[in-house]
């Protein structure tokens, strides 16, 4: 299935990229953070969210073709 | 009903908020955490609009490299605390209200007693443990959280444990490895950020004391300055983690949220005070070669490599004081130290530099 994926904050340092079109066949949050992991290496080091369609999701949330994911790391700035 | 001068006319002119309206900011309690980037726009706008008391809490001092961000300090201010320059100045923008200062920093030991005074909660700090020990004591005694956080160009904002709302645990149950995310000291930070993002959590909290709009409850915005557009994702309250706060409100006192958020924090004193440590054991953990030698203080000579095999020689019961020559090899031997069950053990900032900074200055 045809996914955007967008990443914010530090995540972009790890992807160098902002968003994306990702074809994958992972189904859930988790198996698809898996296939952004072996893409993207250095996301294993850093924490974040997930949301799915604008709504924070847990890790077996099954996600739907053309779906938008977002990762969304802490902030602590101030 | 109170009539107010024309100093709240504009707003009041506002059929949303009105004398009714303007009497509810008058009698609101708001306490702000931090009184740095994000906290100056909120400040400033409470206090001009007339909030009846503001609180706010920090231990830090104004430094010129805040000057480009924390717009309510000037050159006046450098040196001052923050929370002190901060009255001093808000004074002056509203005298009609109440300011709080609190130059002290904020603990789990000082926080319940403290949010306990006010309605609202503004979250402006700049560091992980605090902003879990602010959720917590948010749940704790039952008032909403305005958050908002910064990195880099992007922002987040917030409002947690708002009307049974979700919370900050509810979007983020663990604090990240420690030192994984950098901070706006480590990588900078735009002026303008800050003032954006504090200014929408100053909205929020109008908002709540008004009861008009939507309060941004259960919903979290990502901010991106460089775009200017924003995302908003809705989050759900989990009520596990709210639970396991309120489940750990007889043992909050007795938290270490550095330790939670996986953060050793190593003491640091400055030469001045290492002189006057007079039943302290020193160690100086420099090679063998490394000038100046401090010897009015007599330490031991334990380079930080061998630091582990001589660990069994030091007294526990005593104060340690370790130096180096600059204070990263110091920093470095206190962990060490810590992780060998040392409690009570510091280091000198600037180590023998400005060990001997000083006594020079004292001979001149």
């Amino acid at each position: 299935m045809e996914l955007t994926i967008k990443y914010f904050g530090m995540l972009t340092e790890a992807t160098e990229i902002d968003k994306e079109s990702f074809t994958t066949e992972a189904c859930s949050v988790s198996q698809l953070l898996k296939k952004l992991q072996s893409t993207y290496p250095k996301l294993q080091n850093v924490d974040f969210k997930v949301a799915v369609d604008q709504q924070l999701v847990t890790l077996d949330y099954i996600i739907s073709n053309e779906a938008e994911v977002a990762l969304l790391p802490p902030f602590a700035g101030g | 009903m109170n009539s107010y001068n024309s100093r709240y006319h504009r707003q009041i002119l506002l059929p949303e908020i009105g004398e009714e309206g303007q009497q509810k900011i008058a009698t609101a309690k708001v306490l702000v955490i931090g009184a740095g980037g994000l906290s100056c726009p909120v400040l400033q706008y409470l206090a001009a609009a007339g909030v009846g008391t503001l609180g706010i809490i920090d231990f830090d001092h104004v430094e010129a490299s805040n000057l480009h961000r924390q717009i309510l300090y000037g050159n006046s201010s450098l040196g001052k605390n923050k929370a002190v320059a901060a009255k001093e100045r808000l004074s002056d923008l509203n005298p009609e209200i109440t300011i709080e200062a609190y130059p002290e920093k904020l603990t789990p030991k000082n926080a319940i007693s403290l949010f306990s005074k006010y309605d609202i909660i503004v979250d402006g700090s700049d560091n992980f443990s605090t902003r879990y020990l602010v959720n917590d004591a948010c749940v704790i005694t039952n008032k909403p959280l305005v958050y908002g956080a910064i990195f880099k160009f992007e922002g987040q904002l917030s409002v947690f444990n708002y009307l049974n709302g979700p919370t900050y645990r509810c979007l983020f149950p663990n604090p990240p490895k420690a030192g994984s995310v950098p901070s706006c000291a480590e990588i900078g930070v735009l002026g303008v950020l800050p003032g954006i993002i504090g200014s929408m959590q100053a909205n929020e909290v109008i908002k709540i004391i008004l009861d008009i709009g939507d309060v941004l409850s259960g919903q979290f915005v990502m901010y991106d300055s460089l775009t200017a557009k924003s995302s908003m994702f809705s989050v759900q309250r989990v009520d596990s983690e709210v639970s396991k706060v309120k489940n750990l409100a007889s043992e909050f006192k007795n938290t270490d949220y550095d330790l939670f958020c996986g953060i050793n924090t190593v003491k640091e004193i400055s030469a001045l005070e290492a002189f006057t440590r007079n039943e302290s054991l020193f160690i100086d953990v420099r090679e063998a070669s490394e000038q100046p030698k401090i010897d009015n203080l007599h330490p031991k000579y334990i380079p930080l490599g061998t630091i582990e095999q001589n660990i069994d020689q030091l007294d526990k019961e005593k104060e340690i004081v370790v130096f180096c020559q600059s204070g990263i090899r110091s920093r470095k031997a206190v962990e060490i130290l810590m992780e060998h069950g040392f409690t009570n053990v510091c280091h000198i900032k600037g180590g023998a530099i400005s060990l001997s900074e000083y006594q020079e200055s004292k001979i001149a």
